[in-house]
């Protein structure tokens, strides 16, 4: 080749070479680490968990360098829209309620609710059954809706986050806590939960539940929420997906 | 109890973040302070009648309150122009705010209680209104305004453990972080206690040293 | 604008309610505050070593710590022992209302008995002097003569140990407790608008400081007129 032709290909090339670059954006990814065993603190101060590992292997499959940022989970939506994060992985679930305030990719996992109580209080979980009980839940979660609708004369007890909510089943001041199932078997593992089972059947209630954990971008984001997507499919097809599911969930949480 | 001592530096690091906000906050909060007293202290009704109805607001509301407020409504005001706004830039922000508010009405009443005598016989001798403040004014409200700063100093590390509640990891937060995840928050929450107190009883010694200090020469001591 | 309009139609019942929880708390809080607060401010001036040290403690304890760390100590603290739970005490503890109320008064009586403690000590020498000389003993001293003096002294620097209580009562919201703050994160949490959510509390808790300083005012008026009438 002439001097000309290897310069225009070196030249080329280099440009090639630095798209990747320009396109190692920073993402700004916004989380609850008080949600085992999706997103939790380890004494060390370092967040682990499934959405951490979910939102690291995303990242990595779209080349971007990401920021997880531990806050509260009412506030993840009031950040995203303000563009202090620039995206939420900190399994929320995908409703009509906030697909009017942002958009989501996915969904990531599904999973249903479920109702938890001490062993021995047979409870029934009918309106009649629930009237007057205490029901613990999460500020600003579907679980808070699913009680006040399905169970309007259960008394609703709204925490800042779930493992208060636990902390207060355990003294005995709530009756039921109603969270996330997967959430859940964590807390009934634990030698605090032993005393606690599931009652009744897994809720899935998709219409004000939801249908499954979804990655919120801002509204008209569309494209972040298709390179997330993109991500997405592509980690489930490699086997990464499954791998750090099998790490923190004995069960297959993919989405059906 | 056993469970204590992994957590203890988790709990060490929250110490030092919530020292850093507190002290961060007095800096501020003193030179708005004294800043918002001048205002008060103005001729013009323009700039005085604002700064106290301005002050009077943001010390009628919780402090949780100007907080969410300013950690919510920060960004969305200053998002455009890139600048970031995290929990302890709010943090920052709302108690500075509080304690400059504060801190105005205790420098207003420091300096009125200067002898209006000595800034004449200042402006007698040719001092210009700035020399007459820097020399004369000044000096002197330190002794006045020291036992009120100093209380608002003691709130404003107390008031640190709001900004938890927006993600700042201060000792409020590890502490959280403990309890629950060994579900024993009547130890954690006792240390963090103690953890203030700490802070408290030496702030104490340093103020009565501050005071002792700013004293020095006056009659009666 | 309408954004403020559309918020108030729809969840102005959750703002009154409340409202009336925190009115709720600062009043009953007060109220036992003072009445605790006067036999610590008494402790702190007694001659007794053992007494004074303990009232001392308690106070540094409670000025000297946040308020959010014994909300949190007690409400979730004293939830940890199954000695509690299984105790006479446990129907009362259990209750986030009575754990808030446990904790302000202890909170507020702490702030107001130093504050009756400047004031008894700010009583002029001779009005103590004249009553003894009329025979009194020390406690006939003290209800007729030295408390009530002590109290007019106090009464502007309580009524903004009042308004800081009321603040103090945001912080309920923290353990489930749905008054004005905790209703406002609700709200704000199903609206995704908090600037103006937490707007309108602000004017609420504002409109309640003016309210509450108008009501000492008044109490001022009435309590130091002889300073007016006394020409």
């Amino acid at each position: 080749m002439n001097k000309l032709a290897r310069l225009a290909a070196a030249l080329g090339l280099a440009a090639l070479a630095a798209i990747p670059a320009a396109a190692q954006d920073k993402i700004k990814v916004g989380t609850e680490a008080a949600y085992a065993p999706f997103a939790w603190v380890l004494p060390s101060g370092e967040l682990t968990g499934f959405d951490i590992d979910v939102t690291k292997a995303l990242c990595a499959q779209m080349g971007a360098e990401c920021e997880i940022v531990n806050q509260s989970f009412d506030g993840l939506i009031p950040a995203l829209n303000a563009k202090k994060i620039d995206a939420i992985i900190a399994s929320m679930s995908i409703t009509e309620e906030r697909q009017q305030a942002i958009d989501f990719a996915g969904p990531y996992y599904h999973v249903p609710a479920a109702f938890i109580a001490a062993k021995d209080a047979g409870i029934e979980l009918t309106p009649e059954g629930l009237d007057g009980k205490f029901v613990g839940v999460q500020r600003g979660t579907t679980m808070a809706n699913y009680v006040e609708q399905s169970f309007p004369d259960a008394r609703v007890q709204v925490y800042d986050t779930l493992e208060a909510a636990n902390l207060d089943l355990a003294s005995g001041r709530v009756d039921l806590v109603f969270a996330d199932s997967v959430v859940l078997q964590e807390f009934l593992k634990s030698p605090d939960g032993a005393s606690f089972a599931v009652v009744g059947d897994p809720v899935y209630a998709t219409d004000i539940l939801g249908t499954g954990a979804g990655i919120g971008v801002r509204k008209g984001d569309t494209a972040l929420k298709e390179k997330f997507d993109a991500a997405l499919a592509a980690i489930i097809a490699s086997g990464e997906y499954k791998t750090i599911n099998d790490k923190y969930i004995p069960v297959d949480i993919l989405p059906k | 109890m056993e469970n204590l001592t992994p957590y203890l530096p988790l709990l060490l690091q929250g110490l030092r973040m919530t020292l850093l906000l507190a002290v961060s906050t007095l800096v501020v909060g003193l030179a708005l302070g004294m800043t918002l007293a001048l205002a008060k202290l103005s001729r013009h009704a323009w700039l005085s009648r604002p700064v106290y109805a301005v002050t009077d607001l943001l010390r009628g509301i919780p402090e949780f309150l100007i907080l969410l407020v300013i950690y919510f409504g920060g960004t969305q005001a200053l998002g455009r122009f890139g600048i970031e706004i995290g929990p302890f830039a709010a943090g920052l922000t709302a108690l500075s705010l509080v304690f400059g508010s504060y801190a105005s009405e205790t420098f207003r009443a420091a300096f009125q209680s200067v002898p209006k005598g000595q800034t004449e016989a200042g402006r007698a001798y040719g001092f210009t209104r700035w020399q007459c403040f820097r020399l004369i004014e000044l000096p002197q409200i330190w002794k006045v305004a020291i036992p009120g700063l100093g209380n608002l100093w003691q709130g404003a590390v107390k008031d640190t453990s709001l900004v938890s509640i927006v993600g700042l990891d201060d000792l409020m937060r590890k502490s959280n972080q403990a309890a629950q995840a060994t579900r024993e928050p009547f130890t954690f929450y006792l240390v963090a206690s103690l953890m203030f107190l700490a802070i408290t009883l030496v702030s104490m010694a340093v103020l009565a040293w501050l005071e002792r200090r700013a004293s020095r020469g006056l009659p009666g001591r | 604008m309408e954004a403020f309009a559309a918020i108030l139609s729809e969840h102005w019942p959750r703002y009154l309610a409340g409202t009336w929880l925190t009115i709720q708390l600062v009043v009953i809080s007060a109220i036992l505050g003072v009445l605790l607060a006067v036999p610590v401010a008494l402790a702190r001036l007694s001659a007794n070593p053992g007494l004074r040290g303990l009232a001392t403690g308690y106070s540094l304890f409670f000025r000297g710590t946040p308020l959010l760390v014994q909300i949190f100590l007690i409400y979730f603290g004293l939830g940890q022992f199954g000695l509690v739970r299984s105790s006479f005490l446990w129907p009362f503890l259990r209750e986030a209302y009575v754990c808030a109320l446990i904790t302000f008064v202890l909170n507020t009586a702490a702030y107001s008995a130093e504050v009756i403690r400047g004031g008894i000590l700010a009583v002029p020498k001779g009005e103590i002097e004249a009553a003894r000389s009329c025979g009194m003993s020390t406690f006939t001293a003290y209800r007729l003569v030295i408390l009530p003096r002590a109290f007019s002294i106090a009464l502007p620097a309580y009524s903004n140990e009042v308004i800081i209580l009321m603040k103090g009562t945001a912080l309920a919201s923290t353990i489930t407790l749905m008054e004005l703050m905790g209703q406002a994160q609700l709200i704000s949490s199903r609206t995704y608008q908090p600037i103006q959510v937490f707007v309108i509390a602000g004017v609420i808790y504002y409109a309640l400081t003016l309210i509450i300083t108008r009501i000492f005012g008044l109490l001022e008026a009435r309590f130091n007129r002889y300073q007016r009438l006394a020409r």
